[in-house]
């Protein structure tokens, strides 16, 4: 047995803390250390030459490297072994950055924890094994999950790579929040006329297969080979037959008389409805919540719809359906919720009809909206209008996180007030003005000169609206109180109240804020911690349409690499059963949560199926005979590195 | 005479607990060295004999921390584990070892924060409850 031993001083970043040249020192008197050196830069190509040549010349079969977390060179180092021929599970890292240098400041304790450390893997590197890694095929499909302007983009990217997608979407219709939204900052596009032909070629193309109204239930398997189940809702319309052309809804008995989400609640449509004109598919669907059919079983004498749909589309008797997709990839672009402003009372939203969400501005902005895109509350054109910068965002008690947006979206609308009513007043109370992106400064420049009143505010400074008759008093620290007709709440943006249910079907994690968290804030922002499944746009964290579109290119090329390699490399870490010690006693089967293990009733013996099983090691530490080994984490791997830590530590107390 | 500083093991999940750990590296907080990190990649992998290994052979407390329930990167490992620490504790106190000297804690991949003020905590405990002596006669 040949251990080398390399630590790192990362230039300062473990250097400074640690004294690595006595670190370096220690390691060589430990057992089966042939060889203990300290490089700048581990990483870097004379680091990794440098263990080559160690390989080499000292006929090296272990490798320890003390740097930085494995989470992020380990595979870097494996392979630096794997290509002079030693295996790369034969390789053990020791995390003296994130777990030493930067995390402790006293340099003579910091460098005995090291020195710990590299004593528990030198131990613990003298039993690993070299083990296989297996091949498996992947599936040639990748699943979009959200169909707004994230996962349309990813779909479409990876369509035309050529490969099979099926997009999902929660609601009837493709388009997601962009679809709401009038214009788009600072260009000034309109948003639909931009994003519906992108639709229409989601719809169009050959590649994709296209679940509205539909949900992922489940998600089973792995890299290269995810099972899926989809739950497909009724829509109680065959969509087959139906050709949009909106007779049912206008026949229906409830015409008006919905609320219409897609507006913001700010109209009314029936029950049975497409969400906006432009939508894909078009194809109705009827509230299953409204319908006065499907909540009471009768609805007046007849039912007007099917009486009014030439086509015989409406169906009563469709049921749920569970459609099951076998995938390669993920990719998860699922977006955001908009921030509730009524749980806040000092903005008096919901008091009055005169305070608004930055959303509900934009529907009542757009042409195709409740107003036709007149700007009115109460059928009144509103004269003064007050926008409000931070409602749910930067906020220490709430989401302390900035969303990114609503400083150029409240300056857009800033602009297009200006121009619908070119003589109102116009203020926004803000705090800092965040004008990061290409174009936003100038943009932001441009609105100041339109006559738009910049006001600023603390954070934490008093703020309350008071609903007064037909307008509403703005009252703020430090400035006169406005009388406004019309207060715009620059609303955050927050993870979807589904997020945390939904990270635990896919098995990713959330970051403290809710949001989907990338298994590297920096180098992987696209990879979540399960190989395969991919994130974009602001299911990841707020973010504005171009970067989102961004994401989600870079996200469909990750998803389409497994897809072109046609193979992937799993994983080694698995359980392995002794079939001479296992008493078949069946107490590991129950604990499996991937029923791995498999009962053999004509051995007595139980089996593994080692491309199922996760690598856990719940079985492995149940088993009564100690019949179940876990590959890397065997008890002798792990009671070695145990005593290599303690035991080294005691000889320097003594 | 110095003060007493404890010297404890960590295991850690590699999902969540690990990912916290490096990020409260990354993000600098700043915690005691008394602490030595193993990763293993479930919380549900931790046998008792690793625990009681690590005691043996003088470690003042054992940490072991995981996902938080419902978050386990393999369904329930969590679980698992939680249920096999309670009965070691009840054994460990049977065999006159403070039970508090194991700890089971759930660290997520965000909450660097809340790992250092894990670690933190248990040190001050131990320090409180004093060196481990496990005599074995002869």
């Amino acid at each position: 047995m040949n251990i080398g031993v390399y630590v790192c001083e990362c230039g300062i970043n473990i250097a400074a803390t640690v004294d690595v040249g006595k670190v370096v020192e220690e390691a060589k008197s430990l057992p089966n250390v042939v060889i203990s050196r300290l490089n700048k830069y581990t990483c870097s190509d004379p680091g990794q030459e440098s263990i080559k040549k160690d390989i080499i010349d000292f006929n090296l079969d272990r490798v320890v490297v003390a740097s930085c977390s494995p989470r992020m060179h380990e595979s870097t180092f494996r392979s630096v072994v794997e290509e002079t021929g030693v295996n790369p599970y034969c390789f053990e890292m020791v995390n003296i950055r994130e777990h030493v240098s930067w995390v402790h400041s006293n340099k003579e304790k910091a460098t005995l924890k090291a020195i710990d450390l590299v004593a528990g893997a030198v131990a613990r590197a003298a039993f690993l094994e070299p083990l296989e890694r297996k091949e498996v095929d992947v599936i040639p499909k990748t699943l979009v999950v959200g169909g707004g302007i994230a996962g349309i983009q990813s779909a479409l990217e990876i369509a035309n790579n050529g490969f099979q997608v099926y997009l999902v979407e929660s609601s009837p219709s493709l388009g997601g929040r962009m679809a709401q939204l009038d214009k788009t900052f600072p260009t000034l596009d309109c948003s639909a006329c931009i994003l519906t032909p992108k639709m229409v070629d989601v719809a169009r193309h050959p590649k994709i297969e296209l679940l509205t109204y539909s949900e992922v239930e489940e998600v089973g398997g792995y890299i290269g080979n995810f099972n899926v189940k989809v739950k497909k809702k009724p829509r109680y319309v065959d969509i087959e037959k139906c050709v949009g052309c909106g007779l049912c809804a206008e026949a229906c008995r409830l015409k008006g008389k919905v609320l219409n989400e897609f507006d913001e609640n700010l109209s009314k449509r029936s029950a049975i409805y497409v969400p906006f004109p432009q939508a894909v598919p078009l194809k109705y669907t009827i509230d299953p919540e409204r319908c006065n059919m499907l909540k009471f079983g009768k609805c007046g004498s007849e039912l007007l719809c099917v009486a009014a749909c030439e086509r015989d589309a409406i169906d009563f008797n469709q049921e749920e359906e569970i459609i099951e997709l076998d995938v390669g990839t993920i990719v998860v672009a699922t977006g955001f919720d908009s921030f509730d402003p009524s749980t806040e009372k000092k903005y008096g939203y919901g008091e009055s009809p005169n305070v608004i969400t930055g959303m509900e501005f934009e529907r009542i902005a757009n042409a195709a909206g409740p107003t036709e895109g007149h700007l009115e509350i109460n059928g009144k054109e509103p004269k003064k209008i007050v926008f409000i910068q931070c409602v749910g965002s930067r906020d220490k008690d709430g989401n302390e996180y900035c969303s990114r947006v609503c400083c150029m979206y409240t300056a857009k609308q800033a602009h297009m007030v200006r121009d619908k009513i070119p003589d109102s007043e116009i203020f926004v109370y803000y705090t800092d003005i965040r004008a990061f992106g290409k174009g936003f400064e100038e943009f932001y420049n441009r609105v100041q000169n339109e006559n738009v009143i910049y006001l600023r505010r603390e954070l934490n400074d008093f703020i309350q609206i008071v609903h007064n008759g037909s307008a509403v008093m703005v009252k703020a620290e430090g400035h006169p109180d406005i009388a406004a007709d019309l207060v715009v709440l620059a609303t955050g943006l927050v993870p979807r109240a589904d997020s945390k249910d939904f990270a635990k079907t896919l098995n990713i994690s959330q970051s403290a804020d809710g949001f989907f968290l990338e298994a590297h804030p920096k180098l992987r922002p696209l990879d979540t911690f399960t190989d395969g499944i991919f994130i974009a746009g602001c299911c990841q964290s707020p973010k504005d349409i171009p970067d989102a579109v961004a994401q989600a290119s870079g996200a469909a090329v990750k998803a389409t690499i497994p897809l072109a390699q046609g193979k992937v490399v799993i994983e080694a870490i698995s359980a392995v059963i002794n079939e001479d010690l296992c008493s078949g006693c069946r107490i590991c089967e129950k604990l499996c949560a991937f029923s791995a293990l498999e009962f053999d009733s004509e051995n007595k013996i139980m089996k593994v199926n080692d491309v199922v099983c996760k690598g856990c090691g719940s079985c492995a530490a149940a088993c009564p005979t100690g019949a179940i080994s876990m590959n890397h984490f065997s008890n002798k791997q792990v009671i070695a590195q145990i005593g290599g830590i303690l035991e080294k530590r005691r000889s320097l107390i003594v | 005479m110095d003060e007493f500083e404890p010297n404890i093991i960590g295991f850690l999940c590699n999902w969540c607990s690990y990912a916290g750990a490096d990020l409260a590296g990354t993000s600098r907080i700043q915690y005691p060295t008394n602490i030595k990190i193993i990763r293993v990649m479930c919380s549900g992998r931790i046998e008792p004999v690793f625990i009681l290994e690590s005691l043996k052979k003088g470690a003042d407390g054992v940490l072991i921390s995981g996902c938080h329930f419902g978050e386990c990167h393999y369904k329930s490992g969590n679980y698992k584990a939680n249920r096999r620490i309670k009965l070691l504790k009840k054994y460990l106190k049977e065999m006159g070892v403070d039970p508090n000297r194991v700890r089971f804690e759930f660290v997520s991949a965000s909450e660097g924060h809340r790992f250092a003020d894990v670690v933190r905590e248990f040190v001050e405990e131990l320090k409180k409850i004093g060196p481990i002596s496990l005599q074995i006669t002869p």
